[in-house]
Parts: structure tokens; C-alpha cells; sequence
């Protein structure tokens, strides 16, 4: 029987209707990570806690009225608190850290029936476009040889790709949901700022993180979101909206639907061959009765500067609770109170951390704050104006997620700078917290192509319908990478 | 603008981050890189622009102050490097 290529709907009904149970389900996917345990897109199989999380589903089941996502696997980026499961963001500074308590996000799709299989291998501290800052080695795209996976939700991609579980949830500060997506042929969603909870969430950039589903359908990112979303007395920036459900309005007609395509996502910095493969996209959405309409983006130039001042500035007030005193790593026989600092962070950190924690110092020192800082959130308000400014005249803007597709392992960690100017389709939508989404739509040499989908605020459902559309049209999302079959 | 390996020395100490001596130029390097493109920002005017601190500019939500947790020191503290009767232990910081 053939359960990995199935999806969150698919496996739902298999589970409802008792044609499997979610042990038989649990045992099949387990089996599979161990498999291609090549990938590395796993920091920690919780092997034990998923067998017993399904025998609890499997009661619920044979009870009845089993919520729909019961008893399916899935696994969390490691940036996730799971109570009592190593909890280590890809980083040796928490190599050692046993999370306390669960995030929102984990309670919810418990509460939602489903089953964690572990803990998914990401850059270290979601600093990364490539998955290769991970303390743990990079996880491998499923697709082709000796290629990068995208980051920094690189294992969840890789593992919802190879098939080695049905769904996976990510975070997205810069592109970390998308970008990976996009890279590995599956499907993402990062949701407006504030539409999941940040609680358990290991912060990187506050007022950018938010963390969404990763799946092969959009029909699933909309039955993922829906038990991921929602209002959080507990995080001080969750949003107090009603969540409305994503699935009713999946089948509506695109017809009339105002597509925005900004002219400054396909200038001279977009490979030729993915130029052409959007366009392909963009026009199956004609074909389905939508109008393209040209806006401008004049300030997107400027989203990697500033997002450069922004993110570092918050990283590094976030991760100076890492410190060796109350949790994670500590340096061995420290002489006084700055050397157990000064070391344990040097000793527990990675070099991209050191980076932004080092510029983000920087910017937010006397002297640099309103030349930098201020400067930066100047330059934020602006691309958001941007941004609210096209969707007044259209219902989604599209264009790329990536100027190319997955580059190879080891191919830009020489130069830092062009791995940053490679995020510079996924960036700004973060600065300005829109929601957004990835959806595959093709191939360049064998290796996928991520159609970016952005909305309004909280317009995750529209965004859920014109994915799911294309979806019906294309079988781009149901392609699996040779050797996973 | 360039910084100089000094600078890059000093900006560690304030973030109390060790960095091993063989790699301060490669820092200083990839951090003055960064600045250059950060001084990208520079190219347009924006006096006139008001900050945005956060993407949905709303103002911090307050609750009633209340108890809503139990103490869970014991739980928190056994992940910790080294306690001791209930307190963190660092090196000593007074004589």
C-alpha cells in the first residue's frame, strides 16, 4: 500500500473510513525516514512518543468524531518548543536544550489529532537560504544531487518532497517558508504577521517571524492553517481576528480575479528560464479568466538593506538570552562572569549567527541607531506602502520566489552577500507582513519552480483559493523526485 | 563604510560574543560587505517618512494582573548548566 504519496485529505478519509490506522500510517512514514535518513532532513525522530501519540488516535478514531487532521503524521521545524524533545533551532547552543513546554503551534495540532514524528533539520537560528548553517549538516533536496534544499525550513521541505511525511510546519522571517518550498516542489504558506503564534517559537526577528503550514497541496496548507491559526493570549502580537474557514471557498471561480504582476520582479536579475516559467503559470490564470494587470514595486531595491539592519538589529536583542546561564550550552571552567558569556556564546554559536549578531550590534550601537535603525524602518514603511498601494487595483500580485532555481551545496556560502541577494522576491513581503504563498509550477533542468502568490492582510483564504485553482489545472504538486517514489 | 578588525573586536565585547582571532578578518571583511549594502538605503530621501516598528501597527495589548501560572522553578531550572537551592550559580561576580 502506497499511504506516502497521499495527502492531508487523502490520508483523513483512509483514516476516518478505517481503511488504515494511524499506527499502520505512523509505522509506514517512520520506516520511510529511516530509509532515506541520507536526506538528514531530520534533526530527531521521536519515534516512541509518535507510536504512542497514534494509539491515542486510533482510540479517537474507533470512538467517532475524530477531528479531521487525527491520527496523520507530520513533523516541526526545530524551532518549535516540544516539551520534554530536543528542541535545538540547528544550533549547538541548544544541542542540549529539552524545551520546557510546547508553542501554541504544537499544542494546536496536537489538540488537532495529529501525530509528530520529530524534529526537522533548518539553518541554524532560521539564519539561512540554504539549509547549510544547520550545526547538524545541511539536509539534501530530494530533487537532484548535491543541492541545497532552500532554507532555512530546508528539512521540512526536503522531508514533505522525499515524501517522508505528509506535511510539516516552517517559519518564514525572509522567505524560509517559500523559498524552500519552492526549491523542493512542494507547497507553503507563510501567513500574515500575527496569524500564528509566535509562543514556543524560537525568536530570530520579532516583528518579522511567523510560522505556516508546508504541504503538497494547497488544499492542505488550508486544512493545516486552519488548525495552526488563531488568536494567542499568549503572544503579545497575535492577531485578535476571527479565523474564517479556508477550505469553503477553495472551489470559487477565478474568473474576473486581478492578478498584479510588478514589473521590478522580472528585471535583469531573474534567470531567463524562470522569467519564462511565471509567465507560463500567470497565463494558465488567464486561461482560467483572470486579468493581468503591470503595478510597481519602486522600492523592492531597497527591502534587502534594510531588511540587513531590521533582522540583525532584532537576532541580536532575541538571542542575548542564549547566555550559558540559565539553558543551552556553557563553556567548560569559566573565570568570571563576561568569559562564561564571551565563550559559551562563541563556542555555541555559528558563524552566519555571529554575522548578524555582530551587525545587528552594530546598528543598534550609539552613534549608528538613526543612520541604520531608523533609516531601515523608514525604508519598511515605504515597500509596505508599495505593496497596500498595488493591492487597492489587484486581488493578488505573482511573480517569482527565487531569481533561480536550487543552487548546488557549497555554491554560495563563499560570499554571504549573494546568498542575501538571492531572497530578494520573498524579503520584503516579511517587512510589510503579508501573507504569502509558494505553489510549484514547473521545472528548470529537473529541479522545481515556486510561483509566489501574495494577498492582502489576513486574505489567506483568497490566497488558498488561487493556489488550489491552478492545482486543479496542473500536476506540477503531485510530481515526486526520482528515488521516492 | 569599512570597519576596521578593532572595530569588529569592540562591537564582539559589547555583544559578548566570542570570536577566535584567526577569523576577525574574515568578519571584518564580510561585516563592512554588509554595511556597504545596508548603505544602499542612503540612495533615497526619507525625512518625511514615519518608522515602522512592526507590520501591523497596533498598540501592545494589555491583560489584567493577575495570576495566571503556577511556579514552575524546579521545571525550568532542570535544564539549566548549574543551580544550586534554587538559584542560578555563575562565577563569582563580588569578592
Amino acid at each position: 500500500m502506497t499511504m506516502h504519496t497521499k495527502t492531508l485529505k487523502q490520508l483523513s478519509q483512509g483514516l476516518q473510513t478505517g481503511e488504515y490506522s494511524s499506527q499502520e500510517l505512523t509505522l509506514a512514514y517512520l520506516n520511510r525516514i529511516q530509509q532515506y535518513s541520507a536526506l538528514n532532513s531530520f534533526i530527531s525522530v521521536t519515534e516512541a512518543q509518535a507510536i504512542a501519540a497514534a494509539k491515542q488516535a486510533d482510540a479517537l478514531l474507533t470512538a467517532g468524531n475524530a477531528p479531521l487532521l487525527t491520527g496523520i503524521p507530520m513533523a516541526h521545524k526545530d524551532i518549535f518548543c516540544t516539551q520534554g524533545v530536543k528542541t535545538s533551532c540547528g544550533s549547538k547552543m541548544l544541542d542540549n536544550f529539552i524545551a520546557p513546554y510546547n508553542a501554541t503551534v504544537v499544542d494546536n495540532l496536537n489538540a488537532a489529532g495529529m501525530v509528530s514524528l520529530g524534529k526537522l533539520n533548518m539553518d541554524e537560528f532560521a539564519m539561512g537560504s540554504s539549509n547549510e548553517t544547520s550545526f547538524y549538516g545541511t539536509a539534501y533536496n530530494p530533487w537532484a544531487d548535491n543541492t541545497v534544499p532552500g532554507g532555512s525550513s530546508g528539512g521540512s521541505a526536503a522531508a514533505v518532497a522525499a515524501r517522508l511525511i505528509p506535511a510539516a510546519t516552517g517559519t518564514d522571517t525572509g522567505g524560509s517558508i517559500r523559498q524552500p518550498a519552492a526549491f523542493c516542489g512542494i507547497t507553503g504558506l507563510k501567513p500574515t504577521y500575527g496569524r500564528v503564534s509566535r509562543y514556543g517559537m524560537i525568536a530570530y526577528a520579532s516583528s518579522l517571524d511567523q510560522g505556516g503550514p508546508m504541504t503538497q497541496t494547497a488544499e492542505d496548507a488550508a486544512l493545516m492553517l486552519q488548525a495552526m491559526a488563531g488568536f494567542d493570549p499568549k503572544d503579545s502580537t497575535s492577531a485578535q481576528q476571527d479565523v474564517p474557514n479556508y477550505s469553503t471557498n477553495l472551489n470559487n471561480s477565478l474568473q474576473d480575479l486581478k492578478i498584479g504582476l510588478p514589473k521590478e520582479f522580472f528585471d535583469e536579475g531573474l534567470n531567463n528560464d524562470m522569467a519564462t516559467a511565471i509567465e507560463t503559470a500567470v497565463n494558465e490564470y488567464k486561461q482560467m479568466g483572470a486579468e493581468i494587470i503591470e503595478v510597481s514595486m519602486p522600492h523592492l531595491k531597497l527591502a534587502i538593506p534594510a531588511y540587513y539592519v531590521i533582522a540583525p538589529a532584532e537576532c541580536s536583542a532575541n538571542l542575548q538570552r542564549m547566555d550559558g546561564v540559565r539553558f543551552g550550552h556553557r563553556c567548560d571552567n569559566p573565570e568570571d562572569l563576561n568569559d562564561l558569556y564571551i565563550r559559551s556564546r562563541g563556542e555555541g554559536f555559528g558563524t552566519e549567527v555571529k554575522r548578524r549578531i555582530l551587525v545587528g550590534t552594530y546598528a543598534l550601537s550609539a552613534g549608528y541607531y538613526d543612520a541604520h535603525y531608523i533609516k531601515a524602518q523608514k525604508i519598511r514603511r515605504l515597500i509596505t506602502e508599495d505593496f497596500t498601494k498595488a493591492l487597492e487595483s489587484v486581488d493578488v500580485i505573482m511573480g517569482p520566489v527565487t531569481p533561480t532555481p536550487a543552487f548546488g551545496i557549497g555554491e554560495k556560502t563563499a560570499d554571504p552577500i549573494e546568498m542575501y541577494l538571492a531572497d530578494i522576491y520573498t524579503i520584503a513581503i516579511n517587512l510589510a507582513g503579508l501573507p504569502a504563498m509558494s505553489i510549484p509550477a514547473g521545472f528548470i533542468d529537473n529541479k522545481p519552480v515556486g510561483l509566489q502568490i501574495i494577498g492582502n492582510y489576513f486574505a489567506e483564504a483568497k490566497l488558498l483559493n488561487v493556489a488550489h485553482q491552478y492545482q486543479q489545472v496542473t500536476n506540477w504538486h503531485q510530481q515526486t523526485p526520482k528515488g521516492f517514489e | 563604510m569599512s570597519l576596521t578588525t578593532d572595530d569588529v573586536n569592540k562591537i564582539a565585547y559589547l555583544a559578548r560574543l566570542g570570536i577566535n582571532a584567526k577569523d576577525t578578518a574574515s568578519y571584518t571583511e564580510n561585516l563592512s560587505d554588509m554595511l556597504k549594502l545596508v548603505e544602499q538605503m542612503s540612495s533615497i530621501d526619507t525625512d518625511n517618512v514615519t518608522p515602522m516598528a512592526h507590520p501591523l501597527d497596533t498598540i501592545q495589548r494589555l491583560r489584567p494582573d493577575k495570576i495566571i501560572e503556577d511556579n514552575q522553578r524546579d521545571h525550568f531550572q532542570s535544564i539549566a548548566p548549574q543551580t544550586e537551592e534554587g538559584l542560578y550559580l555563575v562565577p563569582k561576580v563580588l569578592d
